[in-house]
């Protein structure tokens, strides 16, 4: 088991651009799945790399069980990285790409076969042995990848992106060896993936980077609740945000006042957020307001409306059944419950999924 | 035309075309290899051989027997030139490797520049930049000797290995010395499992085609090796005025190791080697 923290750790590869990794301090918890969660080219790699010791970081630290292993040999730092392209090593059978790391460790012939062959079954490949690389699918392919780096038992597991290749049905099942593995060895992983809902599924806590910058580091539920910013709640899927001005647990609007208890800032100027989940339509109280259904949407495990109130347009999610209850054009009490709001930081002018009029 | 074709049983036309394709292949090569070296062997065993008579009117082996005789000294030319080429291809392989890899993985200031210095030898005739070299070899003792000699034939070969081994490193992912490094490779054990399993292919047709060039230089081996060495090509030029059936009979000695290297790179080359089809499909 090994604690991994990454301190003040930056990487500018070309001082044009700004840094692909910046400043970034993560205190990642040992024998844990953290997700390193981020748009496409936010630097997700490029920290992996740092970590595994296959790129030299241009300041910053990184420690391991407290100690710095910037000076430390990449394949002496027990930490193995499975690359985003898995990267099998093609004119070797599968055998010898999943022996490898045995091999270089020096490990007998007669070992490796055997624990080649438990790590074959292991990722739902038996049999696999003798073939090439180039006769696997991309997904087996990845599959492979991912058995050659659990053989050697690292110490700290790093993947980049390791289920991307694979079909729902295998993905699925793989997110579940991978979680399993990971907690019979108590290997510290951290897991690269731009898929919010794998990093949900997945991980203990969740890393998410825009642009070389962490912007929140907390378990998956708190992305969903309480958000740091509006563009961290608008990653995380669709949100309705209004506009307003925030004052003693209280959020005026132009189309009411709210109670809402939880905030990430403090008085003045804000912006409220609700989730399109946690919205009432037909629910009275002194939270609700009178809304007019524009239309709706019949998904089969959920409804989806979209309603008018006031000058704002609203997304609200309810159970399938309430399309009986509602027709469009009907007007409802729409209630916003205070526990599910979220009030946020005013500046940022993010895209609302919920078609923002007012602004 | 209106009636449709008839079911052929047992008639695959595609691979009896694709074994047809075969054979006129190894044909033509065959035809492309063995040709030219006809009309050399009818001359290094005619003894009159006049226009317009299609094959020679007297035969005789005196050009053979001229060849193996200590007087021409064929056997030690022909040992020169291999030592010569061996020693070029050594040399080349040793720089233009590390060469090559630079120039295709990294991208670095300037790169366009030292791109175009090392076609320079290649675009310039090797004369002018050789007439300009003699004096300097003069002053250091490098004329007239196989030292000299192999040196100046790294002007025409290290731009051309440089150049292949680029080709192959542009094609190469560093990614998969990342990997083993990661898995826990050490340096050495990274490049001997997985960096030259990949570019071996490269190397070996790089160094046999450096070879070739190295082993039929004329004009740079006679500039630097001031009439003291005598390699096989010039050898030849010597008795080609004179002696053209000697001259024959040198040119089939001359070909062989052309056609040796065809036959080797192509097996290199083919889909037989374990070796090619490995990263980056060289
Ligand atoms: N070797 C390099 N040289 C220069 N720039 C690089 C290099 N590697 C990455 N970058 C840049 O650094 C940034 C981060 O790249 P990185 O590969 O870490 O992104 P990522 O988060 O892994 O993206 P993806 O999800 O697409 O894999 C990108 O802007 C990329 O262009
Ligand atoms: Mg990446």
């Amino acid at each position: 088991m090994t604690q991994v923290k990454l301190s003040g750790l930056t990487k500018i590869f070309d001082a044009k651009n700004p840094p692909a990794v910046d400043q970034l301090d993560l205190d990642i918890d040992s024998g844990k799945l953290t997700a390193l969660l981020g748009p496409s080219g936010c630097g997700k790699t490029t920290t992996m790399k740092m970590i595994a010791g296959l790129l030299r970081p241009t300041s910053g630290d990184i420690l391991f069980d407290g100690n710095s292993i910037l000076s430390i040999k990449p394949e002496e730092r027990g930490a193995v990285m499975v690359f985003q392209n898995y990267l099998l090593f093609p004119y070797m059978s599968i055998a010898d790409n999943i022996g490898f790391g045995l091999k270089m460790r020096k490990v007998s012939k007669k070992e490796i076969r055997s624990r080649v062959t438990d790590m074959l079954d292991l990722v739902q490949l038996p049999g696999f042995e003798d073939r090439k690389p180039n006769q696997l699918s991309g997904g087996q392919q990845q599959r492979i990848a991912l058995a050659r780096a659990l053989i050697v038992e690292p110490n700290v597991l790093l993947l980049d992106e390791p289920l991307s290749n694979l079909d729902a049905h295998l993905r699925d099942e793989m997110r579940v060896l991978i979680r399993r593995i990971q907690t019979e060895m108590g290997i510290t992983t951290v897991f690269v993936t731009h898929d919010q809902e794998e990093a949900v599924v997945l991980a203990d806590k969740v890393a998410l980077l825009f642009d070389g910058r962490l912007q929140q580091f907390d378990s998956p539920d708190a992305f969903y609740d309480t958000p740091r910013s509006a563009e961290i709640a608008t990653f995380f899927g669709g949100t309705n945000f209004i506009p307003g001005h925030y004052q003693d647990g209280v959020m005026k609007t132009d189309i009411g006042n709210f109670k809402a208890p939880h905030s990430a800032v403090g008085d003045g100027a804000a912006m409220l957020s609700i989730r399109p989940e946690a919205i009432e339509l037909g629910v009275g109280g002194d939270n609700s307001v009178a809304g007019t259904i524009l239309s709706h949407v019949y998904a089969g495990r959920y409804a989806r409306f979209q309603v008018k109130i006031g000058d704002l347009e609203i997304e609200a999610i309810t159970e399938p059944g309430q399309v009986k209850l509602f027709g469009d054009g009907d007007t409802v009490p729409v209630n916003f419950a205070p526990d599910k709001i979220w009030i946020l930081e005013a500046n940022s002018t993010p895209q609302p999924v919920g078609a923002d009029s007012a602004g | 035309m209106t009636t449709a074709p008839a079911p052929m049983p047992h008639f695959n036309p595609r691979s009896v075309g694709r074994v047809t394709l075969r054979w006129v292949g190894i044909a033509g090569l065959l035809a492309f290899l063995v040709a030219p070296m006809v009309p050399l062997f009818i001359w290094s065993i005619s003894f009159r051989w006049f226009y317009p008579d299609i094959l020679p009117s007297e035969y005789s082996s005196r050009a053979w027997e001229q060849v193996i005789s200590p007087t021409n000294n064929v056997l030690g030319s022909t040992w020169q030139t291999t030592l010569i080429a061996l020693l070029v291809t050594v040399l080349s392989v040793l720089f233009g490797v590390p060469a090559g890899r630079a120039l295709g993985l990294h991208n670095f200031r300037g790169k366009r520049i030292v791109e175009i210095m090392i076609l320079a030898p290649i675009i310039v005739p090797g004369l002018a930049v050789v007439l300009g070299i003699d004096t300097m070899f003069i002053r250091y003792g490098l004329s007239g000797n196989i030292i000299g000699v192999s040196l100046v034939h790294l002007v025409p070969t290290l731009p051309y290995m440089t150049l292949v081994m680029s080709g192959v490193y542009a094609n190469y992912d560093v990614d998969y010395e990342l990997q083993a490094r990661s898995l826990g490779a050490g340096r050495w054990a990274t490049q001997r499992y997985v960096t030259l399993p990949a570019v071996f292919p490269g190397v070996v047709v790089g160094a046999l085609f450096t070879f070739l060039i190295s082993w039929s230089q004329y004009v740079l081996t006679l500039l630097i090796g001031d009439g003291q060495v005598q390699t096989l090509p010039i050898l030849l030029f010597n008795f080609a005025r004179s002696e053209p059936a000697i001259a024959g009979a040198l040119s089939v000695v001359f070909i062989l190791p052309g056609i040796l290297v065809l036959l080797l790179s192509s097996k290199y080359l083919s889909g037989d080697s374990a070796a090619v089809g490995g990263i980056g499909n060289i």
